[in-house]
């Protein structure tokens, strides 16, 4: 058992069956590396390789995976921060993959993000007050001492003091910074709300209590969240479904806790294996996958299954096919893995010290 | 590094070819009294008319500016409109004048402005960093002609009035002839122009030095037990210098400046000096001259600091 | 857990509960500079010395006025030696006279007007354009921003002096002519500088999150942008007033300045390099003023300067 951060309510609701959000085969590339004398760039880096996702009402999708593996690429462009490189958004069945900035206007008021670093999304010569009001005054929704009021209310809504609208961000803890945050993403009441790594950045206290306020306010106004992290634990309490990405591709996507008992990706074993665990006994009884190598690099992928290099279960086939991600060993249709030899129920991964990773040399 | 010097000189050559243009066109906007002054009070404009068309002045705009273009390219500036001298030798009888004067002074302030701002930054809040900082504050607030004229005063006349005749009060005297006059000559007009800058690379290295020496590196350094003066010299110093040579390539744009005005306080027949008559006699040939000579050195100076800024830190791309 | 935690903490009443505490104005960053500004003694002599120039240049007619020499009359007579010189100062002419018998504190006075009126003017000028340029490099990236860099390279790579003594021989001097002039030349160095600040601050997570509310260009460049760059504005303007008054002397000093017989100091000090040997007031009370004013301005720019970035090993902070 790992431990848990004490969330009070039970965030998972059920989703309704209508997809807010669907996105398929997005795909961004970032050019890096100076430009050749033609203009073209030397090198792509292949932040968001083809991931498809469809993201019903009410739910909370979590996404997990390492630092580099693409989730916060994906969450910018989900949102359109970015645009696509190719691939197509729609949200509530209309098409927004190449909508120009003002044509997303509208749709921003229905999508809305909460970002990690609570020290640098505010605007630190902003008084708070203004920083929550903002979206009112963007959409042109509210004005004078009725936007106060909006904003006041709001701020009680997280947990803040009303009165202390005119203060600076300087002036507030990290935890109550990323209230202001909430406060500003809800202030049009969205529909849904993309959290990259909210609570990343927090002392384990503050995390509790900001993932509880989430998840009462989600049940307040029935939002949708993409909660994105990269602490399993956080990610299992709060979400309905979880996704898990490796360099670029979703290598698996589950409901929650199949997930968590039955990973049938190398991947997601190890990432579970390797999740903190506070009581020191139990951390020392655990038994943990140890990855060899580095992570690759996103510029230059390897061939097939982008794992192989570092997986102690490759064989052959792995470097050639890219696996597609599908149901594997009998799951229903809502446990997708892209593997070609997936872990079966009660198979567990080679432990402890120096695994041999990568495909086996023949013996010849 | 070959396709970084091809593109310097590639934009050097362009910018050089915009400045012609636009001294061209501020000179064209002009009305331009050159034939008349040359044709004298009594002359009838018969007589200036022929004399413009002596100097090619009746020609349109364009193409006075192919005829120098065509002629620049061969080596052949024109000749000055009062006296018909070929404006090469009266660059090249300037020249050597303000580079000794600018050259000597470089030298002046670097040296000055860089081991004061060290040993400032080295004892900080003692008391020769305070002297340092408030000489150095004192005289990066002084105008360069206003320190030539108080030298002048001071170190001049007053000193030659009182019986110790050390300084000359202008004038040039060619290091061929006599190094230690040439010396003499210039050591005023070389402070002059190097006090100032001085300063101001006082308070450049001490800020910098200061920012390198508290860094975890030089910690590391120290604590290794190599001698305070190697960690101060060998690896402070020339990470601390970058911003020094950063100034010092915006410095070299403004040295023409600041010659213009030595030159003029010491009586010294620099470029600086000719231009400035020149400018005043709306003396074409001579100011294109001597704008493209400044500009041009001023642009190979600048890729040479670029190059020493690589050299210095290996970080730096040349591109 | 740190200190606003805990102040926090105590402070906190958790949702949904109002508390009858009264509005608190928070402390901006402009304050918190100000403040430390407040402190700096030397800065603080600093901008009584400037108070006082400018109260000197308002109150020059009322200087000539209580001496009764007004700036450009001469006094041929009292105002001169028997060989025609200029005489030195005196219980009536305090700062002694020129070489046309005119009276040097009265013209120090109604100097100090030309110095503050270019001064002010042309950076006010400077900032504006190098700031408008900056932002739309910075924030717009692209075609524009290689134009503008391109623009604001090749301005910097001119020699100032040479091109500046070009346009005035051209238009003729005046005060308009110098304060456009000096402007031309400094603008680039304010846009390179705004430039640098705004692409750093384009990245920061702050103006994403405006982005991600659907906020315009504009807004973001007014509202998220401009009130982070106006910092290392302010604290170059401040430094830039004192290069532009010696620039202006020295445009002076060469006779492309303001015009004769409007008083400058740089002009008051051309004309005393024939009389340096015969009259040392000539050079020293113009110079002074041109010294004490140039002096006050950097210190207090110095000032300004650790007031918004305070270290620990700078030597003229307290």
């Amino acid at each position: 058992m790992s431990a848990r951060i004490p969330i009070t309510t039970d965030s998972r609701r059920e989703p309704s069956g209508e997809v807010l959000l669907r996105a398929r085969d997005v795909v961004k590339h970032f050019p890096v590396g100076g430009r050749s004398l033609r203009g073209m760039p030397r090198d792509m880096v292949h932040a968001v390789d083809g991931v498809s996702l469809d993201i019903y009402r009410g739910e909370t999708v979590g996404v997990v995976g390492e630092t580099g593996c693409g989730k916060s690429t994906l969450a910018r462009c989900l949102t359109r921060l970015y645009d696509l490189t190719s691939g197509t958004l729609e949200f509530e069945g209309q098409d927004i993959s190449t909508l120009s900035r003002r044509e997303m206007r509208p749709f921003r008021r229905h999508m809305q993000m909460i970002f990690q670093d609570p020290y640098g999304s505010l605007n630190p010569r902003r008084r708070v007050g203004s920083i929550i009001g903002e979206p009112f005054a963007v959409h042109g929704l509210a004005d004078g001492a009725d936007r106060k009021r909006r904003v006041q209310q709001l701020m009680e809504l997280v947990g803040l003091n009303p009165e202390h609208y005119n203060r600076f961000p300087a002036e507030f803890s990290g935890g109550q910074r990323q209230r202001i945050g909430v406060a500003r993403a809800l202030a049009l009441r969205p529909k849904l709300i993309v959290c990259d790594e909210p609570v990343s950045a927090l002392d384990v206290s503050i995390q509790a209590q900001i993932i509880n306020l989430l998840s009462d306010l989600q049940a307040e106004f029935n939002l949708t969240y993409l909660f994105i992290a990269h602490d399993l634990s956080v990610v299992q309490q709060v979400s309905n479904r979880v996704m898990v990405m490796y360099l670029g591709s979703v290598v698996e996507v589950a409901p929650a806790d199949p997930l968590y008992a039955t990973p049938r990706h190398p991947y997601s074993a190890a990432l579970l294996s390797a999740a903190p665990v506070a009581d020191p006994d139990l951390a020392e009884s655990r038994e943990r996958v140890v990855l060899m190598g580095d992570p690759p690099s996103p510029v230059h992928p390897p061939s097939g299954c982008r794992f192989h290099p570092r997986c102690p279960k490759a064989l052959p086939d792995c470097s050639e096919m890219d696996p597609v991600l599908e149901p594997r060993l009998g799951d229903g249709p809502e446990h997708l893995a892209a593997c070609h030899h997936p872990l079966a129920d009660d198979e567990r991964l080679p432990v402890g010290g120096a695994v041999e990773a990568g495909i086996p040399e023949e013996e010849s | 590094m070959l396709a970084f010097l091809t593109r310097r000189i590639l934009i050097g050559a362009f910018v050089l070819w915009l400045i012609t243009m636009l001294v061209f066109a501020i000179f064209f906007l002009a009305p331009s009294n050159v034939a008349r002054t040359l044709a004298g009070r009594m002359a009838t404009p018969e007589t200036v008319a022929l004399i413009q068309h002596r100097l090619g002045l009746d020609l349109p705009i364009w193409q006075q500016y192919l005829k120098f273009l065509g002629n620049a390219l061969h080596g052949d500036l024109g000749y000055d409109y009062y006296h018909s001298l070929p404006v090469t030798s009266i660059i090249a009888d300037a020249f050597p004048k303000t580079a000794s004067l600018a050259i000597g002074a470089a030298v002046i302030w670097l040296v000055m402005g860089v081991f004061n701002g060290v040993v400032s930054a080295v004892r900080p809040r003692s008391w020769a960093d305070r002297g340092l900082t408030a000489f150095a504050l004192f005289f990066y607030s002084m105008p360069t002609f206003l320190l030539g004229l108080l030298a002048l005063y001071f170190l001049y006349f007053r000193l030659t009035v009182a019986g110790l005749p050390l300084f000359p009060p202008g004038g040039y005297v060619p290091i061929t002839q006599n190094p230690a006059e040439w010396a003499r000559s210039l050591i005023l007009p070389w402070f002059t122009l190097a006090l100032v800058s001085a300063a101001t690379y006082t308070r450049l290295t001490r800020a910098s030095m200061l920012e390198v020496l508290g860094e975890d590196y030089v910690r590391t350094a120290r604590s290794k037990g190599i001698s305070e003066r190697r960690v101060v010299y060998r690896h402070g110093l020339r990470a601390a210098l970058t911003p020094v040579v950063t100034q010092f390539g915006i410095d070299l744009g403004t040295l023409i400046g600041g010659a213009v005005v030595t030159e003029t306080v010491f009586s010294i027949d620099g470029l600086g000096r000719e231009a400035v008559t020149a400018i005043n006699q709306q003396d074409l040939p001579v100011i294109i001259g001597i704008v493209l000579v400044a500009s041009f050195v001023v642009i190979l100076a600048n890729i040479l600091v670029d190059l020493a800024y690589a050299w210095l830190d290996p970080r730096v791309r040349l591109d | 857990m740190t200190q606003a935690d805990l102040a926090v903490a105590a402070s906190e009443p958790g949702p949904g509960v109002a508390v009858a505490v009264p509005a608190i104005a928070g402390r901006s960053p402009w304050r918190l500079a100000w403040e430390r500004l407040r402190r700096d003694r030397v800065a603080m002599v600093s901008l009584v010395v400037i108070v006082l120039i400018f109260a000197s240049a308002i109150a020059a007619p009322l200087v000539a006025d209580l001496t009764g020499h007004p700036p450009d009359a001469q006094f041929r007579e009292t105002g001169l030696t028997p060989d025609g010189l200029p005489k030195e100062p005196s219980a009536e002419f305090w700062f002694g006279t020129d070489d046309l018998g005119r009276d040097i504190l009265v013209r120090i006075a109604y100097g100090a007007r030309i110095s503050l009126l270019v001064g002010v003017v042309a950076t006010v000028l400077t900032i504006v354009v190098g700031v408008i340029v900056g932002l739309a490099a910075g924030y717009y990236g692209g075609i524009i921003d290689t134009v503008l860099a391109r623009a604001v390279d090749v301005v910097l790579s001119f020699p100032f002096l040479l091109f500046a003594i070009s346009l005035v021989s051209v238009t003729g001097p005046s005060l308009w002519v110098a304060i456009i002039v000096i402007s031309m030349f400094s603008w680039a160095s304010v846009a390179r500088i705004v430039r640098g600040q705004v692409l750093s601050i384009r990245e920061k997570e702050y103006v994403e999150a405006a982005r991600s509310l659907g906020s315009s260009d504009a807004r973001i460049m007014l509202f998220d942008v401009l009130p982070n760059v106006l910092a290392p504005v302010i604290v170059y303007s401040t430094l830039l007033i004192p290069i532009v008054i010696v620039t202006e002397s020295t445009l002076s000093f060469l006779g492309l300045g303001v015009p004769p017989p409007t008083p400058t100091w740089g002009g008051m000090l051309d004309e005393s390099t024939a009389y340096y040997r015969q009259a040392w007031w000539f050079v020293v009370f113009p110079g002074a003023a041109l010294l004490i004013t140039t002096l006050a301005f950097n210190l207090f720019g110095d000032g300004v300067r650790d007031a918004f970035d305070p270290r620990s090993d700078r030597l003229t902070a307290g």
